[in-house]
């Protein structure tokens, strides 16, 4: 029966929202049974794909995986000092895990050149991190050049969201991001 | 050579001729230059089976006028075999230069076979013919065999018109290479993958293509041999691996690693054995290709802003060959040796260029701001490039005189890294 009543309080909600506030009361029977409100937990505490929460849980510093680079710079600018520092720290401690670094551009230029611009991206990320312990082992720096832009725009907005380098884990067992 | 005749037209050939075919992934052309002194040629219709007759003619002359070295003389429906007498007043008269006569007809075992004569009309001669057994199904590849007759005996060029050209489409988050005709029909796919393919390159036999895809979530380098489908990884080393270019002899690859920092370049064998470092800097080097005499022209910013360079192709001290403004990339060797195309920025806009390699002087041939991948027609005479349009990647192909221009582009996808394969071997 609670079914065939959605669509009809559906119905209703919209037919009758469009100027006075919804009544939250009406679906309260419905969401009661959804999973809004539900965090599934994964036993032993690791993500859908099996790396540990505190590389993914968003309130976590690691899960801040992106370093943005200025036009035509190649360099780790200070503000993403702290941020290498905890990943070398993970590192440091996992051994066993391993860091994928990938560098980006933006779209001007040849692709192939692109590619070896966003390889000095994705190496100067990795000095950092060798520098503050990580090994050579654990990390490898490579580029998608212009090809993989996290914004598809033409502007300069997009373009500096597309300066970039990600880093992504991969844990002992072989599953992870990469 | 004062003023440049303009030619809008769009010829939509496999509409007509293979509607079967996928016409969603063929590439349109259209023709917005042409040469000043063109050859007035006529195809006469040629004998037998009217309807394979006309693939044939059909594709001869679009090919022709594709080329903007050929103006074509309509026949006026005249139907002449290849030992026809040709009355050579009426031709002249008619202001054909050149006249094309031939038929077609079915083969002892089964297949096609077209004859063609070709004469000049103002010499009143025969100046060759030739026959070419075909099967029903490509009889467009018999009138691109003509074609490249035809404009090899009036322009004393190599034509162009039997090879093929490979490009990446990217459409719907998908990435194809595919293979197609030089007039971009008969379009077959040869990848297919959810992550991007950039740098194909032909190996100089015409079997097998290298190029960089990153299904890996990274750069690898791959060979693909067409016929059988079959890949090999020829490089994937820590690191990035990229901008494969074939030595002139097909035997080896020069690469671009960057397993010891940054992007160096390599040279390794064709099955990706070997692995050299060929180049030497603190920088980037990036984007080899070789010349004719074996050497390499590639792309470095030692200098402090990407410049084009040229070493022996084992290595050792680069020259510099672009002086002229802060961002001059991918260099592409003529296949004559004679020329260099490139792309130079100017103004923030990307161009095509082309240096005469004798004198060093640098011509740009489009006025165009997003130019890309420039690669050669193996006579030399024109220039495919990677370029955009109202926002949409497409192909253009230009003249090495910047002349003559095509656009090629296709209707669901952007088009881009064009690579035109060798001579039909």
């Amino acid at each position: 029966m609670n079914k065939l009543l959605i669509p009809a309080l559906l119905a209703a909600l919209v037919a009758g929202c469009s100027s006075t506030p919804v009544d939250e009361t009406a679906g309260a029977p419905v969401e009661s049974r959804s999973g809004a409100g539900v965090t599934p937990v994964t036993a032993g505490g690791l993500d859908s794909r099996g790396l540990p929460k505190e590389l993914t849980d968003p309130k976590s510093v690691l899960s801040r995986r992106s370093i943005y680079f200025d036009l035509d710079k190649y360099e780790v600018k200070d503000e993403y000092r702290d941020l290498v520092a905890a990943h070398a720290k993970y590192l440091v401690a996992n051994r066993g895990f391993k860091m994928l670094i990938q560098g980006n551009t933006d779209e001007r230029g040849s692709r192939e050149y692109n590619l070896s611009l966003g390889q000095k991206r994705s190496e100067a990320v990795k000095r950092s991190l060798v520098l503050l312990g990580a090994t050579e082992d654990q990390v490898e720096s490579v580029s998608l050049g212009e090809e993989k832009p996290k914004n598809p725009g033409r502007d300069e907005a997009a373009w500096s969201e597309n300066r970039r380098a990600d880093m992504l884990y991969k844990a002992p067992d072989g599953r992870g991001e990469f | 050579m004062t003023h440049m005749p303009t030619v809008f037209r769009r010829i939509l050939l496999v509409l007509a001729l293979f509607a079967a075919a996928v016409a969603h992934a063929q590439l349109s052309i259209e023709i917005t230059g042409a040469g000043a002194n063109r050859i007035p040629v006529a195809i006469a219709e040629f004998a037998g089976d009217q309807a394979a007759a006309r693939i044939i003619t059909a594709t001869v002359r679009a090919d022709l006028e594709r080329s903007g070295l050929f103006r074509m003389v309509d026949p006026g429906g005249t139907t002449l075999d290849e030992n026809a007498q040709v009355n050579f007043g009426d031709w002249k008269g008619r202001g054909a230069d050149a006249l094309a006569t031939g038929s077609l007809a079915r083969s002892a075992d089964g297949r096609m076979e077209a004859r063609f004569r070709l004469y000049d009309t103002q010499k009143q001669v025969a100046l060759g013919g030739a026959a070419y057994l075909t099967g029903n199904d490509q009889l467009r590849a018999a009138g691109h065999r003509i074609a490249d007759y035809i404009y090899e005996k009036l322009t004393g060029e190599k034509g162009v018109f039997s090879t093929r050209i490979a490009y990446v489409v990217k459409s719907g988050g998908q990435f194809r290479l595919q293979i197609a005709d030089a007039d971009g029909q008969g379009a077959v796919t040869a990848l297919n993958s959810p992550e991007p393919i950039i740098s194909p390159v032909w190996s100089p036999d015409g079997r097998r293509i290298a190029y960089v895809s990153f299904e890996k979530k990274k750069p690898v380098v791959y060979v693909h041999h067409l016929a059988s489908g079959q890949r090999q990884v020829v490089a994937n080393f820590k690191g990035s691996n990229s901008a494969p270019a074939w030595s002139p002899d097909g035997r080896r690859l020069a690469i671009v690693l960057s397993k010891d920092g940054n992007s160096q370049i390599y040279g390794v064998n064709a099955d990706g054995t070997g692995a050299q470092r060929l180049s030497q800097s603190s920088g980037i080097d990036t984007e080899p290709r070789f010349g004719p005499d074996g050497s390499i022209y590639f792309t470095s910013d030692r200098g402090g802003s990407p410049q084009i360079y040229r070493m022996s192709g084992s290595g050792g001290d680069p020259q510099r060959v672009s002086f002229e403004g802060s961002y001059n990339v991918s260099p592409r060797p003529s296949p004559d040796g004679k020329s260099l195309a490139f792309i130079s920025r100017r103004d923030g806009r990307f161009q095509l260029a082309v240096m005469d390699l004798a004198s060093r002087q640098v011509q740009v041939l489009t006025d165009s701001n997003k130019d890309e991948s420039p690669s050669f027609a193996p006579n030399s005479r024109m220039i495919l490039i990677a370029t955009e349009t109202g926002g949409r990647g497409v192909l253009s192909a230009v003249s090495s005189d910047g002349r003559i221009k095509q656009r090629l582009s296709i209707a669901a996808g952007d088009v881009r890294e064009p690579a035109w394969g060798p001579f039909n071997q």
